[in-house]
């Protein structure tokens, strides 16, 4: 199953006028995968999704949905979608909304199910327009898995939650998978992409400039982070070669280094005291944000 | 939190089943469509009360009593106001719904979804329908109260259907308004449209002879004279000016071309609009 191709942009370009939003842009989805689209604003990330969802046609290069064209139906029904920016009727009730979108699929779950597992069953009353943003999030959540898709678009699905919420959808997400619905997730929060993706691709430019799983996407990052307690001046360890930075926060000695190996052996020749050392490697945010200012550079 | 399976269905879909599923879509889109329609109360008040409270006070009471009971004034009065009722929802139904969907996402969402390609513009057409059919029993109902336009049974069914059927050239001009104009012009666009029709199309009052060459464009006159006919009426031109027989613009063959072309030239227009841009 896992190698079975979902969604597929092969060599896509799409411009704006002289703004070229996507450029020779390549992306296979998996079976059974989570992969997180990460890109700045204005990378290409949602016009690599409106491509993959038949929204709009690339200039030049091909989009497919499970084989097909992306504006069949046959293929669209096999995907479920959580878009950013939409405001649904205020007049129906969450429940209707549900139903209707149900209506769509050939197999859908029942709307009191995909409530259920998205914890929004209170809300099964209640009036769209009432409901709070984080409350419409949870509802569009549940309009997106209630076809019970095989493949589904999330586009900054946790935007708007509480902590609770944001933990249920991340649990929900990870059951989703289990289950072997594949996701397309895009998200700002870069630990939402940590937390979750099997595989990370990062945009810039209308490009593909790093993908690889979380741990790849971090090891391009070689600088670790070091904290420890000891009776050696700052200004001291300033001078290693190996080190980047240092502060000192609350009598912990907080360094950067390019390479942990060779400032831990320092630190023992040193023969001064220390305690509680500390080394870890850069996150993906790090990751991220030196990826993209490499290429903005 | 949730402990439900999530494990996926496995489609077993036949042609059968899948045709069944589609009409479902169609079903549940089209009520939901009248259901927000019917809980919008910008939208519903205005359309569903107003034009049987017009008829009473205009078509009835006022027209009534100037014309001394004339019968063919109360049959001009039932039919004009009836074709005042349908233009409404239509036109604004379509322009403004479709404009803030477009607007606010919604139409893009449901273009992603596996919502089947003409739900989406059915459903408000069916809406359209079902608010024109409540207009057009709210007005048959206080025509035969208070109204008495002397019609029977089968004329007053005749004339409802025709005007439902008769909205679909304001539902297309209502598209094509809600495809190009933003959530806040749509209103104004569509009442720009929607004014000219309404006084174009003979409805309530004479026009000047130099102003009658427009009635052409209106699809509010062709649809008048084709209802007039059918109760055997004529328009509030030809009473005005002791005229009878057919208009200088043509016969029934004439006004359902044009209502058609009208309705056929703004759908396609917009239609193409919708596919391309969204």
């Amino acid at each position: 199953m896992k190698n079975e191709c979902l969604a597929e942009l092969s060599e896509t370009t799409k411009r704006f006028g002289q703004l070229a939003a996507l450029d020779g842009f390549s992306l296979q989805v998996w079976a059974g995968e989570l992969l997180a689209l990460l890109g700045p604003n204005g990378a290409g990330k949602s016009t690599a999704i409106s491509l993959m969802l038949g929204l709009q046609p690339p200039d030049s290069g091909t989009a497919k949905l499970f084989g097909e064209s992306p504006s069949m139906l046959t293929a669209r029904r096999n995907i479920g979608v959580m878009m950013q920016e939409v405001a649904l009727s205020p007049e129906l009730r969450v429940r209707e909304h549900i139903e209707l979108v149900a209506s769509y699929y050939p197999n859908p779950l029942a709307p009191d199910a995909a409530m259920q597992m998205t914890n929004t069953t209170p809300l099964a009353k209640r009036p769209y327009g009432k409901l709070s943003a984080g409350q419409k999030r949870q509802v569009q959540f549940a309009m997106a898995v209630v076809g019970q898709p095989k493949l589904l678009f999330l586009d900054e699905p946790t935007v708007g939650l509480d902590i609770q919420a944001r933990t249920i959808m991340w649990a929900t997400l990870r059951q989703l998978i289990r289950g072997g619905c594949s996701i397309v997730l895009t998200t700002h929060y870069l630990e939402e992409a940590e937390a979750l993706a099997d595989r990370v691709v990062v945009l810039a430019k209308g490009r593909t400039i790093a993908s690889g799983s979380v741990h790849e996407m971090r090891s391009l990052v070689s600088r670790k982070h070091i904290t420890c307690t000891t009776s050696l001046a700052p200004e001291l360890v300033a001078t290693w070669p190996e080190v980047q930075s240092v502060n000192l926060d609350r009598g912990r000695l907080q360094v950067t280094a390019s390479n942990a190996d060779i400032f831990v052996k320092r630190l023992v020749t040193t023969g001064a005291t220390f305690e509680g050392l500390e080394v870890r490697s850069a996150g993906l945010a790090e990751a991220f944000t030196e990826l993209t200012q490499e290429v903005n550079a | 939190m949730s402990t439900t399976s999530f494990a996926l269905g496995e489609l077993q879909s036949t042609p059968a089943t899948l045709r069944a599923q589609l009409r479902r879509a169609y079903f549940t889109e089209s009520k939901f469509e009248c259901l927000r329609a019917l809980r919008a109360p910008a939208f519903a008040i205005p359309f569903l009360l107003s034009p049987v409270a017009l008829y009473v006070l205009f078509g009835v009471l006022l027209a009534g009593s100037m014309s001394h009971g004339d019968a063919a004034v109360a049959k001009i009065m039932f039919v004009n106001w009836s074709i005042f009722g349908v233009m409404g929802p239509g036109m604004f139904g379509f322009g403004i719904f479709v404009a803030t969907e477009r607007e606010h996402g919604l139409l893009t969402l449901k273009r992603a979804l596996p919502m089947p390609t003409a739900a989406y513009l059915l459903s408000k057409m069916i809406m359209t329908m079902f608010f024109s059919a409540i207009i057009m029993l709210s007005l048959v109902i206080a025509a035969v109260t208070f109204g008495h336009p002397g019609l029977t049974f089968v004329q007053y069914l005749e004339i409802s259907v025709l005007v439902m059927f008769g909205s679909l050239p304001f539902c297309a001009v209502g598209l094509f308004i809600g495809t190009r104009a933003s959530a806040k012009s749509a209103p104004a666009f569509a009442n720009l449209a929607y004014l000219p029709f309404m006084h174009l199309g003979g409805l309530f009052y004479p026009l000047p002879k130099a102003v009658q060459p427009l009635e052409f464009i209106s699809p509010t006159f062709h649809l008048d004279k084709l209802a007039l006919r059918l109760v055997g009426a004529p328009s509030l031109d030809q009473l005005a000016t002791g005229m009878s027989g057919p208009s200088s613009h043509g016969g029934p063959l004439v006004y359902g071309a044009v209502l058609a072309g009208i309705t056929l030239f703004f759908a396609v227009l917009a239609i193409r609009r919708l596919a391309r841009v969204g």
